[in-house]
């Protein structure tokens, strides 16, 4: 098997005639942090839904620890969609955390963690419980664990989504601007757990606007513009000057709002 | 109005909470079944629940369990009374409470089902795990208005023959002469029942954790 836990191969992605993605192929590496920058609109969320199969290609294909996603080609190399079983199963390698957290409501935050540990691993309730507990500890919540996500701030509900993205033991952990719906206080709790997940040889995949994360956790850095991979780097020579034109401007953004340091 | 009477009713209207309630919740029962069919994505399924929804949606329930009464014996089946009133009240609440839950069902965000994939749950433990117990937040007022509608519908079961609230008050006002009464009385039980439904319901929305609630 190669070294990259996911293989990204000419995807292309449209909305009717639009094109999202215009003719991606990327390597992530295995036991690395990819973060995925880009101004808002350029696909950088669409790319990473398309690692979850959350979305679906038009064209191309992608490959998670060496095994096709979502769609595999037939013996006469038609592309078809790949069974709901064999799908799950790709998924199992992939945990998925969301902008918007996305906890289900009427569970608490125990009850959310190990809530496919009991369905899908089919584990007892104790059982799943007590592994539950251990990822809970792990972003600092076991005390909160009989609370319901609305008892809980922004920061301390994608902990504890992160937790129950954990509980499963994926390979690959996707992230999808995981602290673009707190409030600035809150970012730092999320990004010390994403840390400390990248400490652990995490494979971990980030979209986001945190730029500092971006350069300071980051293996390696895409950069998407309109559909488009503008270059994928190492974060050193990412920001290294000269920069790419467009990366320029990008960044102009974030100084115009005073916001990094970095540049 | 002597306290006889009124025990009489008081009686009565135990087979009316019990038959309202027994078809409450197998309608509730089959309306998640409905729900699910039009979830399926399988055509015949979402064909058969869309004609159920609109038939009895679209026609009176006294006339559904008129029909309900007199096509059992012709077709062989000769059940009691009680039964013939809550497969009527069940499957006429069925319609509507199905039309309630589809809200619901359309107001489960989408991220929390993409969740539930990720999770690796099948499509059927989603629906039961994840989509049905959020559903049932989301129409819950709905859902009381509806336990509450079938509360009082329940007086038209006298057709079928069984003796509940209004079918008592009608037996006792035709022997005793007093209908201002006795149906003053009815009304009145009537009233408190839906009251007490009225106010768990409420209880029911401010406790129950998630959605809508803190």
């Amino acid at each position: 098997m190669s070294d990259n836990a996911i293989s990204v191969q000419h995807l292309v992605k449209r909305f009717g005639e639009t094109t999202v993605l215009d003719d991606i192929s990327l390597e992530i590496p295995r036991g690395q942090v990819s973060c995925l920058i880009g101004p808002s609109g350029s696909g950088k969320s669409t790319l990473l839904r398309c690692m979850a199969f959350l979305e679906e290609a038009t064209d191309g294909s992608i490959f998670i620890e060496g095994a096709p996603l979502g769609f595999v080609y037939d013996g006469a190399g038609k592309r078809q969609r790949q069974s709901a079983t064999e799908l799950r199963k790709v998924r199992s390698q992939i945990g998925m955390v969301f902008q918007q957290f996305n906890l289900w409501p009427h569970m608490t935050a125990l009850g959310n963690v190990s809530a496919a540990l009991r369905r899908v691993r089919k584990l007892s309730r104790a059982e799943a419980e007590e592994k539950a507990m251990v990822q809970l500890r792990k972003v600092g919540l076991e005390n909160r664990a009989g609370h319901y996500p609305s008892q809980l701030s922004g920061g301390q509900q994608q902990r504890v989504a992160i937790a129950r993205s954990l509980a499963l033991e994926p390979k690959i952990m996707l992230f999808d601007e995981p602290t673009s719906a707190l409030d600035p206080e809150l970012t730092g709790e999320v990004l010390n757990v994403m840390r400390g997940l990248a400490s652990e040889g995490m494979t971990m995949v980030v979209v986001t606007h945190e730029i500092g994360f971006a350069a300071t956790v980051g293996n390696q850095i895409s950069f998407l513009d309109q559909g488009k991979l503008l270059f994928t780097d190492a974060p050193s020579k990412v920001f290294a000057k000269p920069r790419h034109p467009r990366l320029e401007q990008f960044l102009d953004t974030y100084l115009d709002r005073g916001a990094s340091t970095l540049v | 109005m002597s306290w006889k009477l009124f025990n009489l009713l008081l009686e009565a209207s135990l087979m009316t909470i019990f038959v309202s309630s027994v078809s409450i919740l197998i309608g509730l029962f089959l309306a998640i079944l409905l729900s699910a069919a039009n979830l399926s994505g399988i055509r015949p399924l979402q064909w058969f629940a869309k004609f159920f929804i609109s038939f009895f949606r679209g026609t009176p329930l006294l006339v559904q369990l008129l029909l309900l009464y007199n096509l059992l014996p012709v077709i062989g089946v000769q059940i009691p009374s009680l039964v013939t009133a809550i497969i009527g009240l069940s499957i006429c609440t069925a319609a509507y409470q199905a039309e309630n839950l589809r809200g619901g069902f359309e107001g489960v965000p989408t991220g929390l089902v993409e969740s539930a994939d990720m999770a690796g749950f099948t499509p059927v433990q989603t629906f039961f795990h994840i989509r049905v117990p959020i559903a049932l937040r989301l129409t819950l007022p709905a859902l009381i208005n509806e336990a509450i509608l079938i509360l009082k519908a329940s007086s038209l079961v006298s057709v079928v023959g069984l003796i509940e609230l209004t079918r008592m008050a009608q037996n006792l006002v035709a022997s005793t002469f007093m209908p201002l009464e006795i149906y003053a009385s009815a009304g009145l039980i009537y009233l408190v029942i839906n009251l007490v439904v009225a106010t768990a319901g409420r209880q029911l929305e401010r406790r129950l954790p998630g959605v809508g609630g803190k």
